[in-house]
């Protein structure tokens, strides 16, 4: 028993180890923050570009953005990420891991993102469009005044699950040899020949997406009123 | 007494030959209707008579099959029209208040201020402030719609129309929705409005206010106006059968 323990902790928890290759966890660190950000603002922004145009009820567009849609929650956000990276060169335009990652996920993130707001903006009841229209307001006025701020208030639990959902897909990357955590860990642990630095590579991840949930927790309570 | 008077001012609104289906419904089969300035038009009749679709017609929230819908002279159904600027002219009272629970009573009554009419933040505030004022809810401005009660949200309802300076005001019920103690606050500041010389359109079934402060009466069944005619003929005196057993049906019911 005593045996196994002192084994269990020399591996996963080894401290020698684990000063050795903090550094290249928090480069790994972060990369995944920088990733993780850039598609937080990608992907909502264009979520929420999308659900407003949505609104509009413009028939090919609807199509289209339903079809993006669609096709981008069916597929698995690896696939994407793979398809981005390596097919991209072929039409010569430079792709990184980075921009590939980046992108991929924007678009999967978006794609829920949008869905989520859409059924938010279905969920504003039809009174509130009356009252705004009858004081004079556009469509577009409406909408952004109006509509999408109850809307978005609405649906921050769901889209608070799936921005972590999709952020911490940010650990796909490293299919395609992008330096984040996962990429740094498992690299460091073969070259170590100890798998501590996994543990350490988890610990980032708590580091990072705890605060995120809890922020996520706050803003829920923040955003959540009575009618 | 004078030439001046023997000429009837010109409608603020004007319904003419106005029809409208639902399907195979027709909800409003040719109505004649017109309001003049300071009066207060009263709107009965059973549940689907089509008196909020009438309502709802004047300012095209819904679209009128056919017909013209005249507001201050000009027919709105004309295409080209300006249909936002018309809303600036027609305000609208809704059964369930309607008000935008992310924003303050203050931020409710501004939006439109500022984001239609353009004024600065400041220039809305003050009319919004002179506008909550009118309706008793000075103290209210900072308040949410959530943590006002019925009657207060209603008025605040009200305020909203008020604050774009309408040429006449459409009341959907207003008080439908309300507690029976929070009604009288909601019908004060009506009374109020239309000593200081509103037009108002009024659908209720508050048949003691219609007594109080009514000019006219209109009786709607089944898409038409039945009969129309001071308080007093209209619920002492009735012509048609309809109105009597629809009035009668009434009073019961409110005592």
């Amino acid at each position: 028993m005593d045996n196994g323990l002192e084994r269990l902790v020399f591996a996963f928890f080894n401290a020698e180890i684990a000063a050795a290759w903090a550094p290249k966890i928090l480069e790994g660190m972060w990369v995944t923050i920088l990733v993780s950000l850039a598609v937080v603002a990608t992907g909502l922004a264009l979520g929420l570009a999308l659900a407003a145009l949505r609104a509009y009820r413009i028939g090919p567009v609807d199509v289209a953005i339903v079809a993006f849609v669609d096709i981008l929650r069916a597929l698995p956000p690896l696939v994407v990420i793979i398809i981005l990276f390596f097919a991209f060169p072929y039409l010569d335009l430079p792709m990184s891991a980075f921009t590939a990652t980046w992108l991929s996920l924007s678009l999967v993130l978006a794609a829920f993102a949008e869905e989520i707001w859409w059924a938010g903006i279905l969920a504003v009841p039809r009174g509130q469009w009356e009252a705004a229209r009858s004081t004079g307001l556009g469509f577009g006025a409406t909408l952004g005044y109006v509509v999408l701020p109850q809307a978005v208030r609405m649906t921050v639990p769901p889209l608070v699950n799936r921005v972590i959902a999709v952020t911490k897909g940010t650990a796909l990357g490293s299919v395609v040899a992008l330096s984040e955590i996962v990429s740094q860990a498992s690299s460091a642990a073969s070259l170590a020949g100890n798998p501590t630095p996994l543990t350490l590579g988890a610990a980032a991840y708590l580091a990072i997406f705890v605060p995120v949930v809890v922020l996520g927790r706050w803003l829920e309570t923040r955003f959540a009123w009575k009618r | 007494m004078t030439s001046a008077e023997a000429v009837p001012p010109a409608p603020i609104l004007e319904l003419v030959a106005l029809h409208k289906n639902f399907g195979p419904l027709k909800v409003l089969d040719g109505i004649d209707l017109a309001v003049r300035p300071r009066e207060l038009v009263f709107v009965i009749g059973p549940s689907g008579s089509g008196k909020s679709t009438l309502l709802r017609c004047c300012n095209r929230l819904e679209e009128p099959d056919s017909g013209a819908v005249i507001v201050d002279g000009a027919d709105i159904m004309r295409p080209g029209t300006d249909l936002n600027a018309v809303r600036q002219k027609i305000g609208m009272v809704f059964q369930s208040f309607n008000l935008y629970p992310h924003m303050t009573a203050l931020g409710n009554v501004t939006l439109a201020l500022r984001k239609v009419q353009g004024l600065a933040r400041d220039a809305a505030e003050a009319r919004g402030r002179a506008a909550l004022a009118q309706v008793g809810l000075a103290d209210k401005e900072n308040s949410y719609p959530n943590a006002l009660s019925g009657g207060q949200q209603q008025r605040v309802g009200i305020a909203r129309a008020l604050a774009l300076g309408p040429k006449i005001v459409l009341f959907d019920e207003p008080t439908s929705a309300l507690d029976p103690e929070l009604v009288g606050s909601v019908l004060a500041v009506m009374r109020e409005l239309k000593a200081a010389g509103m037009t108002m359109v009024v659908v209720s079934h508050e048949l003691a206010f219609a007594r109080a402060a009514a000019d006219r009466v209109v009786f709607m069944e089944g898409g038409r106006i039945v009969e129309q005619g001071s308080p007093e003929a209209i619920f002492g005196n009735p012509r048609e059968a309809r109105t009597r057993a629809f009035v009668s049906r009434l009073s019961q019911g409110h005592g």
